[in-house]
């Protein structure tokens, strides 16, 4: 069985529904309040989705500081997986841990619904377990989705194959209206450098069970529990 | 000691914002309006520190988490 330990912070609102979604897979989720210091023994940390201190200033920009985002950079330094949905996508790009930034939707409005997307790199912790031209239907429900980064960045982004994932119609074309927020390039989720942090802006916590509509969210899961089934297998 | 800090979008960043404000103002007549950019204003007071201090401090919490330097812009001033 393997340990996530899922963030919780002042107005996080889906920590419920990630610790659920990997006991649904079998495997054993903590909650760790934003006040703790230490990660544990986690293996993997979700940081969920929600409205982290209402999202003052900037989503995620006060989150950022707690004392348990100093244990992620300390874990993600040494080559934890962290993957960020929606708020934690945000808070990963305010802590840097990520690059670019979450601006508000293009269209203004909060956008609730089922998108498509696509995987365009299939060779990381957090997409491996995604079947080759599987497109995924996995609901988005944000404000503030918009990814931004300078031209320089974006360019990086490309070549060292970070976006994981981009929006997509359901023929898998990158089109805007396929896009809900206005995402540059369609970005909808990336990873760092190293490829063991990553943030997307939609939810797979909200499509890993039939109930739900989707069970497209579980081929994420799936991903990095290879990935640490992997590591073990590396080292013993 | 009062700071005014004035932060603003990027102007390469979009600012859906901005630009409902800007076709709004062209739709009630005003004339001559070429960008809106919809920012934030904050006022901080200090007390017990000289205004090098306070100028000095306020500059890197702009920087660290007053502003984000990827997305947007900010404007520092000190008054009595």
């Amino acid at each position: 069985m393997r340990r996530f330990a899922v963030l919780q912070f002042p107005a996080s609102n889906c920590d419920q529904d990630c610790v659920h979604a990997v006991r649904v897979l079998g495997h054993e989720a903590r909650l760790l309040w934003h006040k703790e210091t230490s990660l544990g023994d986690a293996e993997v940390v979700i940081i969920p989705g929600g409205f982290s201190y209402g999202d003052y200033l900037r989503c995620g920009a006060i989150a950022r500081f707690s004392p348990v985002m100093q244990a992620v950079q300390a874990f993600a330094r040494a080559g934890g997986l962290v993957l960020g949905i929606c708020n934690g996508f945000q808070i990963l790009c305010e802590a840097g841990l990520l690059p670019g930034a979450l601006i508000r939707n293009r269209s203004l409005q909060f956008r609730c619904e089922q998108v498509f997307l696509k995987t365009a790199n299939p060779d990381t912790p957090f997409t491996s377990r995604i079947p080759a031209d599987a497109l995924l239907r996995i609901p988005v429900a944000h404000g503030e989705g918009c990814y931004y980064a300078d031209r320089e960045t974006l360019i990086e982004l490309q070549t060292s194959r970070q976006i994981l994932w981009q929006y997509c119609s359901r023929r898998g074309e990158l089109t805007d209206d396929a896009n809900p927020n206005g995402s540059l390039l369609n970005i909808a989720g990336i990873c760092n450098r190293a490829g063991n942090v990553a943030g997307l802006m939609p939810h797979p916590d909200r499509a890993s069970e039939a109930i739900l509509g989707s069970t497209d969210g579980r081929w994420i899961f799936a991903s990095l529990l290879a990935t640490l089934d992997q590591r073990a297998a590396a080292t013993a | 000691m009062k700071a005014s800090i004035i932060i603003t979008p990027k102007k390469a960043v979009l600012d859906p914002q901005g630009k409902t404000v800007q076709g709004a103002l062209e739709h009630l007549g005003y004339q001559g309006v070429r960008d809106v950019r919809v920012g934030k204003y904050l006022e901080v007071e200090l007390s017990g520190v000289d205004a090098e201090t306070a100028r000095q401090q306020l500059e890197a919490a702009c920087h660290r988490f007053l502003s984000n330097p990827v997305i947007e812009d900010y404007r520092l001033e000190l008054h009595d």
